[in-house]
């Protein structure tokens, strides 16, 4: 074997081991986080022994379940609010070239890119102030804001990819603009609403941030649920519950990934 | 005429929602807040609005509001630098070594975790690095007799948590960079006899510094506005700016200070981003 065969062997190794140690780092605290989920120890100790103890005490905790319920229905209403306000606004963008597009489009950074430690601390200010409050109707408030921009931005990468020649094919074949909107541009938006959609829900489902300024004493979602028992001292229900949530999500990007065909040229 | 006009009612019609909605829960908030921090006080109880600066003097004039300042942006850097370090290598792999599906696979498999709630990584790292911990266990087994490892509370396990956190956004964006570079190039470099190390300094890095700037701005302005990440993986020596910035609003209530720290945290954001914008610009014209 010759010098120049054998580096590039050896870097060929190099390369590989380096990703592999990233995914290892990546993944190594989410798996233990599951396992220790499934571990009959409280104090997190080995050897492991199995045990599905934790996920049953879920079934009997009445602030988890609360919490849960309100994650799930606050994530649910921002993905039918987000996903329709910001399909309209990605049609208009698409379709009309208007003084004050640009602006509005640079509209979308400020809420992507602000810390949300200070979105979310404005937010309680101006609410308080107003007297809309906190609670779940604020975070709701909170959460839409924070998904419309991707929406708008993933439709509205959707509808570049489409063009404007299958609405000026149905206008020429005699649609009305409603019956093109719902027969002809719609159903081929729909993969990127879907998509859109999903991303909405996992942004309102994951949200910490924002929720934690907005929680009133006694109403919460599962991640200020779950920030409280860190500081206050856990068990490996808490394990359970998280794990539950990670599937969740990554469920939600997955079924994004396919829809959109993020991440490769297939 | 009247198809200008109802051109204009269907762009009003929508846009207006979406835009009011931000308008109500981004933009006027930020407003009330910047308001709140020229006020003497915040809106507790009954008192006439009086404008004052002392809250932004405050900043200027305690020391330790400076170094918690200082130690914040310090702490964008050192995580920045590692996701840089620990990315870019991985990016250019994947990018340009892997192929197919196994690429397609890799690629989610990285942004996959982005996915799984922020807290809750953050709280599978305290797991993982109490004493008697996983990687206290592993160490222990590979070297006996080593000293305890308790990274519980400490500054190393505030930088693991967030470039953990922060690590696949700088592998996607150098990935999206470094995908985009025509192997046409590096051949006709070969060609030309240049060797490997000369190809990635002088055409591989260059081209993909949109890539590293644009990831290194979203790990960074996050990073710096940090608060949880800090309070749990660093307990009493996770104070930072983040940190402040949250009891002001859930611990002492005092809302002018708390905003008049955000509002100096987001200048230097901003700071940041013009610094940044030509750099990413020209480099957009020239690829």
């Amino acid at each position: 074997m010759n010098q120049a065969r054998l580096t590039v062997l050896v870097s060929e190794g190099a390369g590989r081991l380096w990703l592999f140690l990233v995914l290892v780092f990546l993944y190594l605290p989410i798996l233990v986080l599951a396992v220790m989920g499934l571990n009959d120890s409280v104090h997190y100790t080995l050897p492991f022994t199995f045990t599905t103890r934790w996920y049953e005490d879920l079934a009997s905790n009445e602030r988890l379940l609360q919490a849960s319920f309100n994650s799930v229905a606050v994530a649910l209403a921002n993905t039918v609010i987000a996903t329709i306000l910001g399909t309209m606004a990605a049609l208009a963008f698409a379709r009309y070239r208007f003084r004050g597009r640009t602006v509005l489009q640079l509209l979308l950074f400020p809420p992507i890119t602000i810390p949300w430690l200070i979105i979310g601390t404005s937010m309680l200010v101006l609410f308080f102030w107003t007297g809309i409050g906190r609670g779940l109707h604020a975070m709701l408030l909170g959460h839409v804001a924070l998904s419309l921009p991707y929406v708008i931005i993933v439709v509205g990468a959707r509808l570049a990819s489409i063009g404007p020649d299958l609405e000026e094919a149905a206008a020429s074949l005699g649609a009305t603009p409603f019956q093109s909107l719902v027969r002809v541009q719609i159903p081929v938006m729909a993969p990127g609403i879907v998509a859109a959609a999903l991303f909405a829900f996992a942004v309102s489902f994951d949200q910490f941030v924002i929720s934690y300024f907005l929680a009133p004493p006694g109403v919460s979602v599962l991640p200020v649920e779950i920030f409280s028992a860190i500081r206050k001292g856990f068990t490996p229900e808490v394990n359970a519950i998280s794990t539950i949530m990670i599937v969740i999500s990554m469920t939600a990007l997955l079924l994004f990934a396919r829809l959109s065909k993020f991440g490769g040229e297939r | 005429m009247r198809i200008e006009t109802r051109r204009r009612w269907a762009i009003a019609w929508l846009t207006g929602p979406a835009y009011l909605w931000l308008a109500v829960t981004i933009f006027l908030p930020l407003s009330a807040m910047l308001y709140f921090s020229f006020q003497k006080k915040g809106p507790f109880g009954k008192h006439a609005s009086e404008f004052s600066l002392k809250h932004y003097e405050a900043f200027f004039t305690k020391g330790y509001l400076q170094d918690l300042m200082w130690r914040s942006l310090e702490m964008g850097f050192h995580v920045t630098g590692l996701c840089i370090l620990i990315g870019f290598p991985a990016a250019y792999w994947l990018a340009r070594r892997i192929r197919g599906r196994w690429r397609e696979a890799l690629f989610l498999l990285i942004v996959l975790p982005f996915w799984s709630n922020a807290l809750v990584r953050v709280f599978s790292w305290t797991i993982v690095l109490r004493p008697d911990g996983v990687l206290d266990r592993a160490v222990q087994s590979v070297i006996p007799g080593l000293p305890a490892i308790d990274l519980t509370d400490s500054y190393p396990a505030i930088i693991i948590g967030l470039v953990h956190s922060y690590l696949p956004y700088m592998i996607l964006t150098c990935f999206l960079s470094l995908q985009a570079i025509d192997e046409s190039l590096l051949e006709a470099a070969r060609s030309l006899g240049a060797r490997s190390w000369t190809i990635l300094v002088r055409i591989i890095l260059p081209l993909a510094v949109p890539g590293l700037a644009a990831g290194s701005i979203l790990i960074f302005v996050p990073v710096i506005g940090s608060f949880f990440e800090p309070r749990l993986l660093g307990g009493p020596k996770g104070t930072v700016i983040g940190t402040v910035i949250e009891e002001q609003f859930t611990v002492v209530s005092n809302w002018p200070l708390g905003g008049a720290l955000s509002f100096i945290l987001l200048a230097i954001v901003l700071l940041i981003l013009a610094v940044a914008a030509p750099v990413l610009k020209n480099h957009m014209r020239t690829t």
